[in-house]
């Protein structure tokens, strides 16, 4: 670090003056600010809004200092969560380096890097090393990392706003404490994005050192507006597609429109709409996360060269490079978030001292009070967003072992290693020692694996790596990101991209589907690839993604709370929905800033009850699921309920007569540990912790055959262990993963703490007007309840025999003389009263007693196969270019 | 429990929702795919999976035993998931073994996993059973009638009204039936899989295992899964 010359504070050197000088720029203060921080030799932190020129920012003191004094070897290790953004910025830095004539070495490492380069790398390393926090892991599980990093003067850590808090944010939180341990006078610089939370940004550069914060002022504020489609406001539905001719049109008065939409399956939609309506065949691309790499690589080309009108995009857009030229933003849908907006409205004009253009669309009324509250939230810069959550245990389990591959550590300084990564700084030592545990040799209660340890412990304590098949097997499970299941989608021999196995198992020979912005025939399977063909008839369905949405903010929900409560509010939205909130307060009463408003009305015969809770789909689902529960518990009979991002709709048989008591706090005690433990949520969570903590193998798509033969399934395992050992260290993991994310339990917690004593309930004869756009959901949205997968068999046997025929239904179904109970005189007796089919039949010899059979439950919604839309039946005339 | 009656080869069996089978007339209870020792064979290869699966098995097993008091237990193969499996029992699942195979006559049909008899875990072992018009083998065979067989861990998907749902299954038609297989650690290969189907050419019904009873369905009526698992 001392090789910096002391020029004079606040003045570039050469030289960069004079390059800065021959472009007409000049240095930006926060450029300077950043220089002057690696001068003093302190960490830092840049927060700045998008088009600041924060990368250039981050690197000068590094070129400036290798400009100074050029030497060998690795000076600066820049880390960023995308690929895309590390091989970007190495082409960036390349022109300016050549044109000062800097001898500076740049290169980027990455999982695409061949295997020839990397190992030139760990040889003879860049001057500047570009990559990803998967990367430097594998780089620091190496034997010779120490040797690798230990002259490292700088680490560069981009976009930290978009890593810390995630599982990747972990792990390269770890990476950079093992930095400070190999490389303990490297500076750190974090480069940021506006972000709420700037206090725990600065912990996780600073690893517990002091960190200079460089905070630039946002530039002009965006001009913010809300474009309500033409004559109809929709009571529900999210896809926004009334409103296509009003984006086509603004697409067309603009340069270069992006089109953001909250799902994959929405992009699709929104996209076609568009393509119907294109009459002066506009270029407009389509962009999202399932799209195949390379065909999103050729869009952000073609974006970046100016080819395009327009991109309908999802949050693959919101990250990383800056494409430039971009006029204006649409948001489609709801935002869901002040920050969130910020972050897209930002993507037009990425220039700062210019206010962006955005355009609110939203889809239905509930919409309009959110993009209201949203412009509000974005006036008052009220950014949202969690507080980074503490670092996974099973990404501490990953670390621990790709430590003991590069050389054997001592229990007692990893854990203060460790503990120095902010995720984890208040990590008990206790989980620490069961991770390492768990590592060693699985952590059971029973001690049956002696023989199959990965780590032992020498006579000093010393923790090594019982051999390399072991290092090369921990090696191979680098990574914290584990998909679902994906099937690629093949057309000819193109590849369109993937698809959740999910969704191709409901599809059947000749069904067609939207994908890739074309109307696709499933075909088959074959391996990995779903193949099909183009064209095709009946409605197509939409792939829909796990998790693709993102609920509402708790703080949008806050002001949309409080707008709705204020009628000297209401002139802000049109009239139509003015008048929609007279109505509620007329026939109801609308919901107050903190209490929790529950109307109950009869309808169809069934008994809804809806609880106005503003706290977010994933809370509400969780919600749904403890309500049928003690619902069912009381005798009310519940059939279903359906959740929205503002409210939860559970209908029954028997009106629930005491309200207070359904939302009594105590629901989250043995009715939530019951339902948690049993639900496919928790299943699926123990299945990511389990992959991250190397339990069980990657799926790697094509190997799929043989290695599920050897492979143990996590469900059995899951079902094993927590009957075996309930507080094993990866099942506690996964309930602390499970409290976040798709329950949002904290959430619902703080709400039902929120509103004790001041639940209103309204007794209504008939739904209320604020009711009625969750009502237009049922049906629509995918319907769970509480009924088991039992349940739900016995059911479906029951509906099958009813349609077929009692007696025949073996030998009809199956065209064959099928001898199963049928009716040869051995035939169970059967009872009376809608039975399922015989052939399964009550055995009096057999029984142990016998069971009672579940009556099966009336369907409580329209039969629908969930996380389907069925799109417009319309016949797509024009065909869209394969972008 | 309660179990349902099929009719193979004129015979009258019992599926039971545990997933074994039963033949009354004879004393016979039939098991398939206990994959014994699964778990440590995965912690050999570096998956330290819980090791508690040998012991759910054969609880399970010793259950079921309880319940249908057989004379004759004829387990029908891959009883062990290698051949190494039997020496890495530990004492007190050797023990619970010991216990079940002295409880009845015990056979055990050679499988794909372990096609040489496991030594000193009591009973017979066989390359395949027979007692009259009924032969019990670890494979099907395409052109047999009267077989008990395991191999495939057949397992069905079925579409209701708000879920698919998957179990594992018996399949069976008037001339065979394969069991589901039985150990804690199995997956499953899906009843739709080319494998399983041409063994029923002209159709079947799929009894998916159920927490008290089964669930039938025509072989039909399963939805073909994406991506079929190999069996084990």
């Amino acid at each position: 670090m001392g090789t910096i010359p002391e020029p004079p504070v606040g003045a570039l050197p050469e030289p960069f003056a004079g390059w800065f000088e021959r472009r007409g720029w000049a240095p930006r203060p926060h450029q300077l600010a950043m220089l002057d921080a690696a001068r003093a030799g302190v960490h830092a932190l840049l927060i700045a809004p998008t088009g600041g020129g924060k990368t250039l920012a981050g690197f000068l003191p590094s070129l400036a200092a290798l400009a100074a004094a050029p030497r060998p070897g690795l000076h600066t290790l820049y880390v960023s969560p995308l690929k895309a953004l590390a091989t970007d910025i190495a082409r960036n830095l390349v022109t300016p380096v050549a044109e000062m004539g800097l001898t500076v070495t740049i290169e980027t490492r990455t999982g695409d890097t061949p295997a020839n380069r990397r190992r030139r790398q760990r040889e003879a390393p860049p001057n500047l090393l570009l990559t990803t926090p998967e990367s430097l892991a594998l780089l620091l599980s190496l034997p010779d990392a120490p040797a690798l990093f230990a002259g490292l003067d700088c680490v560069v850590i981009d976009e930290i706003h978009a890593l810390a808090g995630s599982k990747r944010g972990d792990q390269l939180a770890l990476g950079l404490a093992r930095l400070a341990t190999l490389a303990p006078a490297a500076r750190r610089a974090g480069l940021s994005a506006t972000a709420p939370h700037v206090a725990a940004l600065a912990e996780y550069v600073g690893l517990g050192d002091p960190v200079r914060r460089i905070e630039v002022a946002d530039g002009a504020p965006p001009e913010l507006g809300i474009m309500l489609p033409d004559g109809h406001l929709p009571w529900s539905g999210h896809m926004g597609l009334f409103s296509a001719p009003d984006i086509m049109a603004r697409i067309r008065d603009a340069g270069m429109t992006i089109v953001f939409v909250n799902t994959r399956a929405q992009a699709e939609l929104i996209f076609q709409a568009l393509w119907k309506l294109n009459d002066a065949t506009l270029p407009i691309a389509l962009h999202h996360g399932s799209l195949d790499i390379a065909q999103r690589r050729r869009v952000e080309a073609a974006m970046a060269a100016g080819k395009l009108r327009a991109v309908v995009a999802t949050s693959s857009l919101d990250l990383g490079i800056d494409w430039g030229g971009v006029d204006q933003v649409i948001q489609v849908g709801a935002p869901k978030g002040v920050s969130r907006l910020l972050q897209r409205v930002g993507r037009a004009n990425h220039r700062m001292d210019e206010a962006s253009r955005a355009v609110l669309v939203p889809a239905n009324r509930f919409e309009v009070l959110e993009c209201e509250a949203a412009i509000l939230g974005v006036a008052a810069r009220e950014l949202d967003g969690d507080r980074p959550r503490p670092g996974g245990l099973d990404v501490l389990a990953q670390h621990l072992l790709l430590m003991a591959a590069s050389a054997p550590f001592e229990p007692d300084a990893m854990f203060a290693e460790v503990c120095r990564a902010a995720p984890y700084a208040a990590l008990t030592r206790r989980d620490f020692d069961d991770v390492l545990r768990f590592v060693e040799d699985g952590g059971y209660a029973l001690a049956a694996y002696e023989r199959y340890r990965k780590l032992f412990r020498d006579a000093e304590g010393r923790v090594h790596i019982r051999g390399a098949r072991v290092a090369m097997q921990a090696r191979l499970n680098i990574g914290t990101i584990v998909e679902a299941p994906l099937l690629k989608v093949r057309l000819g021999r193109f590849n369109l991209g993937e698809i959740e196995e999910y969704f191709v198992t409901m599809l059947r020979p000749g069904d067609t589907f939207m994908f890739a912005g074309r109307l696709l025939r499933f075909l088959r399977v074959r391996e990995t690839a779903v193949e099909v063909a183009e064209g095709g008839t009946g409605e197509p369905m939409v792939p829909a993604y796990a998790g693709g949405r993102l609920p509402l903010t708790t703080n949008l929900a806050t002001r949309v709370r409080a707008l709705l409560h204020d009628p000297r509010r209401w002139h802000l939205f049109p009239e139509p929905v003015q008048e929609w909130l007279r109505l509620q307060r007329a026939r109801s009463e609308l919901p107050g800033p903190d209490d929790l408003l529950v109307e109950i009305f009869p309808r169809n015969g069934r008994w809804f009850l809806v609880a106005y809770c503003f706290e977010g789909r994933n809370a509400h689902q969780t919600l749904g699921m403890l309500l049928t529960r003690r619902m069912e518990r009381v005798g009310l009979g519940p059939l279903g309920f359906v959740a929205s991002d503002y409210v939860i709709a559970v209908w029954s048989v028997e009106p629930p007569p005491d309200v207070a008591s359904l939302f009594a706090e105590d629901m989250l005690g043995d009715d939530l540990e019951v339902w948690m433990a049993e639900s496919s949520m928790l299943r699926r969570t123990f299945r990511n912790v389990a992959v991250i903590a190397g339990l069980i193998d990657r799926q790697h798509p094509g190997a799929e055959k043989t290695r599920r033969q050897v492979t143990v399934s996590s469900d059995l395992i899951y079902d094993v262990l927590r009957k075996h050992q309930p507080d094993h260290i990866l099942l506690r993991a996964t309930r602390a993963d499970a409290a976040g994310g798709l329950t949002d339990l904290a959430r619902l917690a703080g709400m039902l703490a929120r509103v004790r004593g001041r639940i209103r309930t309204v007794r209504l004869d008939r739904v209320s007007p604020l009711a009625v756009p969750v009502m237009l959901d049922i049906g629509k949205e995918s319907v769970r309840t509480a009924a088991d997968e039992e349940a739900l068999l016995a059911e479906t046997e029951a509906l099958v025999a009813e349609a077929i025929g009692t007696d025949a239904a073996g030998a009809m179904a199956s065209g064959a003389n099928v001898a199963a109970g049928g009716s040869d005189g051995d035939a169970p007796r059967r009872q009376p009263g809608p039975e399922p089919v015989p052939p399964v039949g009550a055995d009096a010899e057999a029984s142990l007693g016998r069971a009672s059979r579940r009556a099966a439950k009336p369907a409580a919604a329209k039969p629908r196969v969930p996380a389907v839309h069925r799109a417009n039946a319309a016949k797509l005339k024009r065909r869209p270019p394969a972008a | 429990m309660t179990a349902a009656p099929i009719h193979i080869a004129g015979e009258r069996l019992l599926l039971d929702p545990s997933g074994v089978l039963v033949w009354p007339e004879q004393h016979l209870l039939a098991v398939a795919d206990l994959h014994l020792e699964k778990g440590s064979a995965a912690a050999v290869r570096g998956r330290l999976v819980p090791p508690w699966d040998t012991r759910v098995t054969l609880e399970r097993l010793a259950l079921a035993l309880r319940h249908w008091r057989p004379r004759i237990v004829v387990a029908l193969g891959d009883s062990f998931h290698d051949g190494d499996g039997h020496a890495r029992l530990a004492a007190a699942d050797a023990a619970r073994l010991a216990a079940l195979t002295a409880q009845a006559r015990f056979v055990w049909v050679l499988g794909n996993h372990d096609p040489l008899p496991a030594p000193g875990i009591g009973g017979e072992a066989a390359a395949e059973f027979r007692l009259g018009a009924l032969r019990f083998r670890h494979i099907a065979e395409p052109r047999t009638a009267g077989e008990i067989s395991g191999h495939f861990h057949p397992r069905a998907t079925v579409p209701t009204r708000a879920a698919t749902v998957a179990r594992p299954c018996f399949v069976a038609d008037a001339r065979r039936v394969i069991l589901p297989a039985f150990g804690a650690y199995t997956g499953g290969l899906d009843v739709r899989h080319p494998e399983i189907i041409r063994l029923f050419p002209r159709g079947g019904r799929v009894f998916l295992l159920g927490r008290e009873r089964l669930y039938s369905f025509a072989l039909a009526q399963a939805m073909p899964r994406a991506v079929g698992a190999a069996a084990d």
